[in-house]
């Protein structure tokens, strides 16, 4: 579903500050993988989702989904199919808009551009799919969505990625900001709908636990490169301290 | 103060009711205060002379609100396809119009809109009670469409960007496109606001733009005194309200001797002082902590 052949990006060619961000990667992503991401501070793992999305050009190579060579496709086509998550939750969600508002963005397929965003219909929708989060967010509708706590923000981003399930999507570190509690819960739900809708995900984490715990497929990444690719069955006799070593010191 | 000073304000306020409500697009929902309005202001103006001499007065706000599209779409041509800063992109659309208002104007400076052939438009409506009327009207209409045009989809999707352009960024709306739409609508609005004054006055002016903005934004923030909450709603009945009752606080200062000239100084402060409020309270309450 996602192919990489031979992706390279480096920043500042041909200075001093040149930077290999991404050497030479080539990967295939299967349909329905939940893959986790594991690296050390500026191994690539963002930058790989930054060319995936588009938010940042390749210096080399071709990027494929679905078969189709979107190397040069602009970030808001491949956002079409394209999700992602970021690590603060005020990225993913328009604070002075509120829950229902956030939601019905990601929601207008079907309507046109000039009928009413939040219909009766997608309230209903919309109170169904966030009472399965269990944090009371159903009755918060009406409500600007600054005023919502951090998890529950990112809650709502994570349900504004799959409401219009996407083909892949993207996790960038989006619980890292969050308190542990929370971000047990992101990630459960999270694991929960990528379950449910069948989706590709890719998962960038610093917690080795979580990065074992979840999805089913390991990818580690090193100085630009992957280093290492656990499948589902090596994933399972992995344990943390196994991982330890594949961070450079 | 007499009825018909009063009545007078109140028409003037509702004029410039519609240029809060333009100038409520770019400095509330985009979250850039936009200086072409300077520009585009008098460009209505222009536009809508020029048509009424011809014999249309009424095609001449229609024609002032596109031409305000217009200069509201070279300034968003400028942010986004040139990488200007906004406040830059403004200036420049700004200046510019200043040539092509008097173009238009047949090189005129000003046009007067009495004639022997033309009768003034304003007084076919006529007499005071339906000119107050028509403009209510007109302003509630305006209000109104902003409103609807907020709750679509379309709408939705600039407020976002005005929101939060990074998410926007990552989704599949182009923020280029948004910048288009927010910009020559709040321009087309801010020369509709031009037109109507001219028709008012039977007189347009290159200069007329001059203050506008300012002008515009102290409408807004009076109201939001008011008006606090931060719904679309809230603040579309701030810009109204706000740029009326504004217009009768600057009658009742024209009033107590100051001179009109003054004005624009006075309208200036008012919207700094209002603007820097939030970040001076905070730096109290942070000495208070400490």
């Amino acid at each position: 579903m996602l192919d990489l052949k031979d992706v390279s990006v480096i920043f500042n060619e041909g200075t001093k500050l040149e930077k290999v961000a991404l050497d030479h990667v080539t990967l295939h992503i299967n349909k329905g993988e939940f893959v986790t991401i594991l690296g050390s501070n500026g191994a690539g793992k963002s930058t790989f989702f930054n060319v995936v999305t588009g938010s940042a050009p390749v210096s080399g190579g071709t990027i494929f989904l679905d078969g189709k060579d979107i190397t040069d496709e602009k970030e808001h086509i491949r956002s079409k199919q394209i999700g992602r998550l970021f690590q603060n939750p005020s990225q993913g969600t328009a604070a002075g808009l509120t829950v229902e508002e956030n939601l019905a963005l990601t929601c207008h397929s079907g309507s046109g551009l000039f009928s009413i965003a939040v219909k009766k219909k997608d309230v209903e929708l919309f109170r169904e799919k966030l009472k399965v989060l269990n944090m009371g967010l159903e009755e918060r509708l009406k409500t600007p969505i600054g005023l919502l706590s951090g998890g529950q923000r990112q809650a709502v981003a994570l349900m504004m990625a799959v409401l219009n399930p996407p083909k892949l999507l993207l996790l960038d570190e989006h619980t890292a900001a969050l308190d542990p509690k929370s971000a047990k819960t992101i990630l459960e739900i999270t694991n929960q709908l990528v379950h449910d809708e069948h989706m590709t995900a890719l998962m960038i984490t610093h917690n080795m636990t979580d990065a074992l715990k979840y999805g089913n497929r390991l990818l580690i990444f090193n100085d630009g490169k992957i280093v290492k690719d656990f499948s589902e069955e090596e994933k399972a006799n992995l344990k943390p301290a196994d991982l330890l070593e594949f961070y450079e010191v | 103060m007499s009825m018909a000073i009063l009545i007078k304000a109140c028409e003037l306020g509702l004029i410039f009711a519609i240029l809060s409500l333009g100038e409520y697009i770019s400095f509330r929902i985009m979250d850039t205060p936009d200086l072409t309005v300077d520009g585009s202001y008098a460009t209505g103006g222009c536009v809508c002379a020029m048509c009424t001499l011809a014999g249309h007065p009424i095609l001449g706000i229609a024609a002032g609100f596109l031409a305000g599209c217009l200069c509201g779409c070279a300034t968003a041509f400028l942010q986004t396809k040139m990488k200007i800063q906004p406040l830059l992109a403004g200036i420049l659309t700004m200046s510019g119009l200043y040539s092509i208002n008097i173009r238009i104007m047949d090189g005129a400076p000003n046009v007067s809109l009495f004639s022997n052939s033309l009768k003034p438009v304003w007084t076919l409506l006529s007499d005071s009670k339906t000119q107050l009327i028509v403009l209510i009207f007109f302003v509630a209409a305006i209000g109104a469409l902003l409103y609807w045009f907020f709750k679509t989809n379309l709408g939705l999707m600039l407020r976002a960007t005005g929101d939060n352009e990074e998410m926007i960024k990552a989704s599949s709306i182009n923020v280029d496109l948004m910048k288009f739409l927010g910009l020559g609508l709040s321009n087309g609005i801010v020369a509709v606001s031009g037109a109507l004054l001219v028709q008012y006055q039977n007189f347009a002016d290159v200069t007329s733009g001059t203050g506008m903005l300012v002008l515009g934004l102290a409408g807004i923030i009076v109201g939001e005194a008011v008006f606090r909450k931060h719904t679309v709603a809230s603040g579309l009945l701030a810009s109204v309200f706000g740029a009326i009752a504004y217009r009768l606080l600057y009658t009742f200062a024209l009033k107590l001797g100051f001179a009109a000239t003054d004005m624009n100084l006075v309208s200036a402060v008012l919207v700094a002082i209002t603007i820097s409020i939030p970040y001076l309270r905070s730096k109290r309450r942070k000495k208070g902590h400490a």
